[in-house]
């Protein structure tokens, strides 16, 4: 058993918020077109950037909202991380963009986060690090991403866009203090895309046992056993969600309960966000936490690898929740298109 | 030709070893049949296996297993004849002890059918068929399996459900075998249910993609000394073919190949098909196992199906068929399948089979086919 990871300083989440483009394609919808319906439907529809949408700008927005539930000024923050799979540059950071956008820019660290869909939670690791060593008061961190589906590709019905953002501080500010975190990463290629590759490959069978299930188990149980805790100790759980299958079936085969999993789970309406997966979940239910609820958040990334935080909330989280857009809000927000917008939102049409 | 027995069987679990590579799947089997048969060397090595180059990127696989084995040195070869490999590797074996040439020798089938990507598999077992005039038309193995079957089905009146008995009878006997992929039964309802995978053809009626090895050890019959009580005698041996193009047959629905190796077989262990306690069928696909039935003379054309329907085929019952889950439960990793099958009949033989024991079980034939039976290998095992 390994131990704990648990920065000097206590720290906790001082603010969060998370952000959905509004369009939505109906999986039926790519069914319709793609065929591939006859073992049912990984998700119910999931969220589609818009034209003038990215990663950045979706985590300005994002930051926006952290920071107006924080309660402190930009130019506190001494790192923001983006973490995602779909950064618009290869070389320069989508993280500088966000922290001159919400006034962040001078005395600040952004760099950007890669590891597939937990590249994020490796941010919010980095943060907690920067932060327990009182090497800065507070540290931002976002997981954001608008995933590329191969066209006619089993991950094309669930590869969505969407995210949130946390800002890490001193846990007397916090509205979630940290109990300690844990990490478990293998050597494991279930998913991949090489440079100039527009969309990655996966291993068919091979990311689930081998890689989801592996990773996230090693990742909340090593968590579980490194806190001498158990399932029921827990009022929520939020598992990364390609689909909505996946994470019902780790959470049980953990010993969670469908109700300690429900209000984070929201792939079968938004699909996968991939960096923003886990850390999405995680702000509806602090949305609607109350103070003493402890909660469980384990992302997975391709690759691959899982973290895992424990976070018990605090008195603060009332007046802090309602400070900004809930998620929920976002996730019903919702303007549906068919795959003809949708490819083409997508930059799918390519004429030459 | 001296008489050869079988002294020694290994197997791993049928399954996704996602953990574990061709070279160690076929060296854990190798090692634990020589325990089994508790000898220490080998003469020779005879590795039945489809796949390796297009999906491991490994050929030249005798060489390199008897090394990994420890046997670096002695004989080795591979065999290949498509999903009939490990069926004719047994021959081969068979064969290097019957003629007088060697005393002790493994006969192992092993392959990894997941190293590879699902289209890339695919792509690949439909090698077992006509390249240039089957499958450069994109055709799959199921496929043409399906058109069997549709064109049976239309000939002698029936319906998917009169297929369904030879699943369930599978995945019933897997439930007991701990080396099988599946381990639980299945329900008509489950197999009406299932999802199409070629029409006719549904999830159910076809054997999975898996990974495993299996092996075994021969010696010559007249050389065992009184320690050697679990060896079975290997009664029969016999390959026989057929065109791989389904058109160039003259009747599609009758597996000629599998006529003439089984009669062949009958021949030289001076039975008949009453004579036989159980049947390791080469039920890749239910159809195989229909006509495979009728072209060994176990039932009349058309009448394939009658066995399963009337509830005849499971230990108990008149000619028991895939004892140990067969192809559809236990597995079918194509190049070891018919070690697998020979393994099998042997520890049936033995009186070993457990919850599948098939009562006064003497004669056991097992039935390796490569393709569309274009590869027919049948043997006869007696105690």
């Amino acid at each position: 058993m390994t131990s704990i990871m648990k920065p000097k300083r206590q720290v906790g989440i001082i603010g969060y918020g998370a952000y959905v483009p509004r369009f939505r394609i109906r999986a039926e919808e790519i069914a319709r077109v793609w065929g591939g319906a006859e073992d049912g439907l990984p998700i119910e529809e999931k969220s589609v950037p818009g034209l003038d949408e990215d990663t950045v700008t979706m985590s300005i927005e994002a930051a926006r909202n952290a920071l107006a539930r924080a309660g402190i000024e930009a130019k506190q923050l001494r790192a923001v991380w983006v973490g995602s799979e779909s950064h618009p540059y290869a070389v320069k950071p989508s993280s500088t963009i966000v922290a001159d956008a919400i006034g962040a820019a001078g005395s600040v660290l952004a760099g950007d986060w890669e590891f597939a869909c937990k590249a994020g939670t490796e941010a919010l690791q980095a943060a907690i690090g920067l932060v327990g060593s009182e090497m800065a008061d507070y540290a931002m961190a976002i997981g954001m991403d608008t995933a590329q589906g191969r066209p006619g590709d089993a991950l094309e019905y669930t590869a969505g866009a969407g995210g949130a953002a946390y800002i890490v501080g001193p846990a007397k500010n916090a509205l979630a203090i940290l109990e300690g975190s844990y990490s478990y990463v293998t050597d494991t290629p279930d998913f991949f895309r090489r440079e100039h590759m527009r969309y990655p490959e996966h291993g068919n069978r091979f990311t689930g046992e081998p890689a989801y299930f592996d990773h996230v188990t090693h990742g909340a149980q090593g968590l579980l056993d490194a806190l001498g805790m158990k399932p029921s100790d827990f009022t929520y759980a939020i598992f990364h969600q390609p689909n909505v299958k996946f994470p019902q079936t780790v959470a049980k085969r953990l010993g969670f309960t469908k109700e300690q999993i429900a209000p984070g789970m929201l792939s079968g309406k938004i699909g996968n966000t991939y960096s923003g997966a886990a850390m999405i979940g995680t702000t509806a239910v602090l949305d609607i936490a109350k103070p003493g609820d402890r909660i469980l958040m384990c992302s997975f990334g391709s690759g691959a690898g899982s973290d895992a935080f424990s976070f018990v909330v605090t008195e603060k989280i009332r007046e802090r929740a309602a400070k900004a857009t809930k998620t929920m809000w976002y996730v019903q927000r919702r303007e549906e298109i068919d795959y003809a917008i949708y490819a083409r939102y997508r930059g799918k049409l390519v004429m030459n | 030709m001296r008489d050869v027995s079988v002294v020694g069987i290994g197997q791993t679990k049928v399954k996704e070893h996602w953990s574990k590579s061709l070279r160690e799947l076929a060296t854990e089997a190798i090692l634990g049949a020589m325990k089994d048969g508790h000898v220490d060397h080998a003469d020779a090595l005879y590795v039945g296996n489809m796949l390796s180059g297009e999906l491991t990127a490994q050929e030249n696989l005798g060489a390199l297993i008897a090394d990994e084995v420890g046997l670096r040195g002695i004989e080795a070869m591979k065999v290949e004849a498509a999903c009939g490999s490990g069926g004719t590797a047994l021959r081969v074996g068979y064969l290097a002890v019957a003629s007088g040439q060697f005393d002790v020798v493994i006969v192992a089938g092993a392959e990894k059918l997941t190293e590879s990507s699902n289209c890339n598999t695919t792509a690949s077992l439909a090698m077992a068929a006509d390249a240039d005039y089957e499958g450069i038309h994109g055709i799959s193995f199921v496929a043409l399996n399906a058109m069997l079957m549709r064109r049976y089905m239309h000939e002698y009146d029936l319906v998917p459900e009169d297929f369904a008995m030879f699943s369930m009878n599978a995945h019933a006997n897997a439930a007991n075998n701990p080396y099988a992929m599946f381990q639980s039964p299945i329900t008509l309802e489950q197999y009406k249910r299932a999802r199409n995978v070629s029409d006719p053809i549904n999830v159910m009626d076809s054997s999975p993609v898996g990974d495993g090895a299996a092996a075994l050890i021969l010696m010559p019959t007249a050389s065992l000394n009184g320690n050697r009580a679990r060896a079975i005698k290997i009664a029969a041996s016999s390959v026989a073919t057929d065109s791989l193009a389904l058109h160039s047959r003259r009747d599609p629905l009758w597996l000629s190949a599998v006529e003439l190796s089984a009669q062949k077989a009958y021949a030289q262990a001076r039975v008949s098909p009453q004579d036989i306690d159980l049947f390791e069928v080469h039920d890749a696909f239910s159809i195989m196992s229909v006509m495979s039935l009728e072209a060994s003379g176990f039932a009349g054309r058309g009448r394939g199906v009658n066995l399963a329907r009337e509830n005849e085929i499971n230990p108990k019952g008149k000619l028991p068929i895939s004892t140990m889950g067969g192809l559809k439960a236990r597995g079918h990793p194509v190049g070891a399948t018919g070690v697998y099958q020979a393994a099998e009949a042997v520890t049936q033989l033995r009186g070993e089979a457990g919850a599948n024991q098939v009562p006064d079980a003497h004669v056991a034939m097992a039935q390796s086919l490569g393709g569309v039976a274009a590869n027919a290998v049948t043997h006869i095992f007696t105690n």
